[in-house]
């Protein structure tokens, strides 16, 4: 199994709906965010481009956070989730360093913090906050190893793109970009 | 043209304080653990060739002084985890892919030796010292008979602790500035530099001060090809490694960069020991100032620059 999220950039109107759904479904606290939304613009008048993205944590496949953790408390999950277990979290802000994402934070309680795909509700069956609260569904989750689950079709019949490829994390995000 | 916004609250800069965590502390244990890897590396090079009487305050004072660097420096390492309390959770595991466990396991094995080591000559050096206690004599006697074995392995471990302070930023790939193998061969140079200048600082016997003078002299040569190096590295490298390169060259720390360390840092003082070793008179406290100076500014450079570095999509 491999978890993977995709997004539709053409549909995404940016409200910010999945950060908010985010902060409360995880008790995120206050002044931090697992996932954010970017807004880029390219081109100039009257040819201009504008491009949304919500991005969080890629939970790569080649993840540099849990290969730079000297506790092991960053680790990678059935279905290629990455996580962080506090109780082994040292705080020595490693894999901070490491993400191309900055996609890791401190946490006010000094372990680090970060989106993990809802690991507790993809376990009761349920779609991660970010996912179920999106108003125009420009976002979808499942598994890439089913080829017939709704995230491969998308990727099999659209153009995407992934961020930073250059970094070899091999990023489980993907952005429908046509 | 692109331009790209935030619209939710992510990384304003000044205001979200999350994606740069390494500051001071960290670059103040880079710079005294490459310090006191520098000491232990002489110190224990001259106990194997058996010289130690020609450098007595190598083995000796400087020893002192490494083990109270590494005290400092630990205690910054720890000052700068924020989840301080679980700390422990590093010796119960052994991960050789991150180079903080590796790196947090040798600092351990060479802390413990480098006290046994100061333990061992607390006699010499403080004569009117007394341990009261037979068996902390007996193990003192212990301890200065197997120096040499204590030196061996301070020896190879001195250099991956050396290395180590540069391989613990190169790592990280997301941080271009960092992301450059010859960071953990430049920082052991000026480890080694800067252990060098500590023994000169302290030293008042002629031959250990002349002879660590030429070494600390070749030593600094190397670095500025290092440096070189590192730059002409960046320099043909790849949009990311250009882009990250212009913080030392074209950016906010150009001028800490050359003016406090590659001139007042390295090539002012070279000058001087150069200078020195010609027969002139010229008091070496004050390259040996410059060069532990410079060797703090180019880690608080190195640190703070790398982290204003990133990919650029």
């Amino acid at each position: 199994m491999r978890y993977a999220m995709v997004i539709d950039t053409l549909k995404c109107v940016g409200c910010s709906d999945c950060v908010v759904a985010c902060q409360t479904e995880n008790n995120v606290p206050e002044g931090f965010c697992r996932d954010w939304v970017t807004e880029s613009v390219s081109g100039a008048y009257p040819t201009v481009e504008l491009e949304l993205k919500s991005e969080r944590c890629n939970h790569c496949s080649s993840a540099p956070c849990v290969r730079c953790c000297p506790t092991g408390a960053s680790h990678i999950v059935e279905g290629g989730i990455v996580l962080v277990t506090p109780n082994e979290c040292i705080g020595c802000g490693a894999c901070i360093e490491s993400c191309p994402y900055d996609a890791r934070f401190q946490h006010p309680e000094g372990h680090v913090d970060k989106c993990t795909f809802c690991h507790h509700r993809l376990e009761k069956g349920q779609l991660p906050a970010c996912v179920s609260v999106c108003p125009t569904k420009c976002m979808y989750f499942g598994d890439l190893d089913d080829a017939s689950s709704e995230v491969s079709q998308l990727l099999k019949s659209r153009k995407y793109k992934v961020l930073a490829p250059e970094a070899g994390t091999k990023p489980n995000v993907y952005y429908l970009i046509k | 043209m692109q331009e790209e916004i935030f619209i939710s609250g992510r990384n304003i800069p000044n205001i979200d304080p999350v994606l740069q965590v390494w500051h001071f502390p960290i670059s103040l244990y880079l710079f005294l653990g490459g310090m006191a890897a520098g000491i232990i590396f002489f110190a224990s090079l001259f106990t194997i060739m058996r010289k130690e009487k020609d450098f007595p305050t190598t083995v000796k004072g400087a020893m002192l002084v490494a083990v109270i660097a590494i005290s400092v420096g630990l205690v910054a390492l720890m000052y700068d985890l924020t989840h301080m309390f679980y700390a422990w959770q590093l010796y119960t595991t052994i991960r050789l892919e991150s180079p903080m466990s590796w790196g947090a396991w040798v600092l351990l094995i060479v802390s413990l030796l480098s006290f046994l080591w100061v333990f061992s000559y607390s006699n010499e050096m403080f004569p009117k010292w007394d341990w009261k206690f037979d068996f902390i004599k007996k193990f003192q006697a212990y301890v200065i008979e197997n120096r040499r074995t204590i030196a061996m392995i301070l020896l190879p471990l001195s250099v991956i602790l050396g290395i180590y302070t540069g391989i613990l930023l190169s790592a990280f790939n997301a941080r271009p500035l960092w992301n450059n193998p010859i960071l953990g061969p430049l920082f052991l140079t000026s480890g080694l530099s800067t252990g060098a200048a500590a023994i000169i600082l302290f030293s008042k016997n002629h031959y250990e001060k002349h002879l660590m003078t030429k070494i600390d002299l070749a030593l600094i040569i190397l670095e500025l090809g290092l440096i070189i190096h590192l730059l002409m590295g960046m320099a043909a490298g790849s949009a990311v490694q250009i882009e990250a390169m212009q913080v030392l060259v074209n950016g906010e720390f150009t001028v800490m960069f050359f003016v406090f360390v590659v001139i007042l840092g390295l090539i002012f003082p070279a000058m001087l020991e150069g200078i020195e070793l010609m027969g002139r008179k010229i008091p070496s406290i004050i390259p040996a100032l410059l060069i532990l100076m410079g060797g703090l500014i180019f880690r608080m450079v190195m640190v703070e620059a790398g982290q204003l570095t990133r990919y650029l999509y």
